[in-house]
């Protein structure tokens, strides 16, 4: 077992990534279609209804079109972390996932191998998006193009591996739309993405808190002050500590002593 | 490090349970390299759940699983590097080509890019699938992508090649091919098969045959043996005695 054989492993599962990615050529659109539409229909209409005040990391007032840019580029990678989780459900239904799973190499490098191949999916899904977001004049500043990239790896991971702990608790497919209904809704709206937490706390504090605590929030804001350049340490500290746990969660249910053994079969 | 005189295969009281109910019962087997072992059992022997612990994906709750000298339990890697497996589904990515899909097994198992190439096209040759290499898996037969996963299997070289009945769903000069393809590769490359089936006409051409029942193994030894054990006059009785249910089908419905 050679660095070379761990690299090449990486390289041989990310490519699996992208080429299934792009010759699934829905997928990519309805991941890019998705958070168009928000930023198009849906903050024309919300602009009219809320007032922003100025926020960190904003200096300035600024439009909502642009506020809620960093919580689309965070549902992206919410979308995309269910995705393979559902890919996965797949796989195993399929088999492929045991042609992953008795490779010569530990679990856990496979399974991160995967939730990396994962994230540079994901991060090419919002590259896109946000040329596309510029195009429609959406004020990004251009250098934070290149500020996002260190942010997306630990929020895609985090998300991924969300995905990945959700995949191994569902055994069919039939049961993934629940996963829409319990967790990507939830984890969506009762975040930051589309409103800032105060707002929300003008409405109700309960539901603020929740905001508070939502793992993507934080998510969210660590890719939204990458943006303007700056780094929210508790946002990463929360994000790389949900994403770690979800991620030995995920490697924990996929270790053969304790899969199949509640009456599972194969 | 791979010991080449060990066994390909030892299994020693290997018990495994999914929660209450046990689905195999100390299990021994002893495959030698070059041998070509059949399992041959009943839907809902155990024959799956055994290959799953031989390849690592359930750990046995009793019991040694021991491949090419090397212990499962401990040096996990390593022995799953001297396996090549063709589980019961299909385990093919559909949309990617058979170039695309060998190669992804190839960096899995760390086969360097040249001689990946290299091996990828003699492999494919052997099975008489070279001219598909750049064709989508899905617009293949069954019957050739059962080709193209034996190919796969085969590309590291492994010690012991375990098939869970790869030849489900195929026609019957389809099966006979793939049987006979089996058999050269164990006499030529010394490579060991561990063969799973509930098909009796699949036992013909094998060194032995290891009847399971129930989880557990009702009787070992080459075809002729096991007539000559049970008293009876062919393999189909031989089975039915042995697992007291019928003789299994001759052919699977395709």
């Amino acid at each position: 077992m050679s660095a070379a054989h761990y690299l090449g492993a990486f390289a041989g599962i990310a490519r699996r990534e992208l080429l299934r990615f792009v010759k699934q050529r829905e997928r990519f659109l309805s991941a890019l279609v998705r958070p168009l539409v928000w930023l198009v229909v849906f903050a024309a209409g919300f602009r009219a209804a809320l007032g922003l005040s100025i926020t960190a990391p904003y200096q300035t007032y600024i439009q909502y079109q642009v506020y809620i840019v960093p919580g689309l580029i965070g549902m992206i990678q919410l979308f995309n972390g269910m995705q393979s989780s559902l890919s996965m459900v797949y796989d195993q239904e399929m088999g492929s996932m045991r042609v992953l799973l008795t490779a010569p190499l530990p679990r856990w490098y496979l399974l991160l191998s995967k939730l990396l191949a994962g994230v540079a999916v994901s991060m090419l899904q919002v590259y896109v998006f946000v040329v596309v977001a510029i195009l429609f004049g959406i004020d990004i500043p251009p250098r934070g193009l290149l500020w996002m990239l260190p942010a997306l790896i630990p929020t895609g991971l985090m998300l991924g591996a969300l995905g990945m702990l959700l995949a191994s608790a569902i055994r069919q497919l039939e049961n993934f739309a629940g996963v829409m209904n319990f967790v990507i809704f939830p984890l969506f709206f009762l975040s930051t993405a589309l409103y800032p937490v105060w707002k929300m706390r003008e409405a109700n504090t309960l539901l603020a808190r929740i905001c508070d605590w939502n793992p993507f929030s934080h998510a969210v804001e660590l890719i939204r002050f990458a943006l303007y350049g700056q780094f929210n340490l508790l946002a990463f500290a929360v994000v790389a500590g949900t994403g770690l746990i979800f991620f030995l969660g995920a490697v924990w249910s996929f270790d053969p002593a304790r899969r199949f053994r509640a009456g599972r079969t194969a | 490090m791979l010991k080449p005189l060990a066994p390909a295969l030892d299994l020693i009281g290997v018990t495994f349970a999914y929660g209450t109910r046990q689905a195999l019962k100390e299990v021994s087997l002893r495959i030698e390299p070059g041998e070509t072992v059949i399992l041959l059992g009943p839907n809902g022997a155990g024959k799956t759940t055994l290959f799953s612990i031989v390849c690592g994906l359930f750990s046995p709750t009793a019991g040694f699983v021991g491949v090419a000298g090397l212990d499962l339990g401990r040096q996990r890697t390593e022995a799953l590097a001297a396996l090549g497996i063709v589980f019961q589904q299909q385990t093919l990515d559909l949309d990617l080509s058979v170039r695309q899909n060998l190669s992804y097994y190839c960096r899995l198992r760390g086969i360097p890019k040249a001689e990946a190439a290299r091996r990828i096209t003699t492999e494919l040759e052997r099975l008489k699938m070279a001219e598909r290499i750049d064709e989508r898996v899905r617009d293949l037969n069954g019957g050739h992508r059962r080709r193209v996963e034996i190919a796969r299997a085969m590309l590291d070289r492994p010690r012991i090649l375990l098939l869970d009945e790869p030849t489900v769903g195929l026609d019957i000069p389809t099966r006979r091919e793939l049987i006979a393809y089996l058999h050269t590769r164990g006499v030529e490359d010394g490579t060991a098969v561990l063969w799973a089936t509930h098909l009796i006409d699949e036992v013909a051409e094998a060194d032995r045959v290891v009847v399971l029942h129930k989880g557990r193994i009702a009787a070992s030894g080459t075809p002729q043996r096991l007539c000559e054990e049970t008293g009876a006059a062919g393999l189909d009785q031989a089975f039915a005695k042995l697992t007291a249910q019928g003789p299994p089908p001759k052919e699977q419905p395709a």
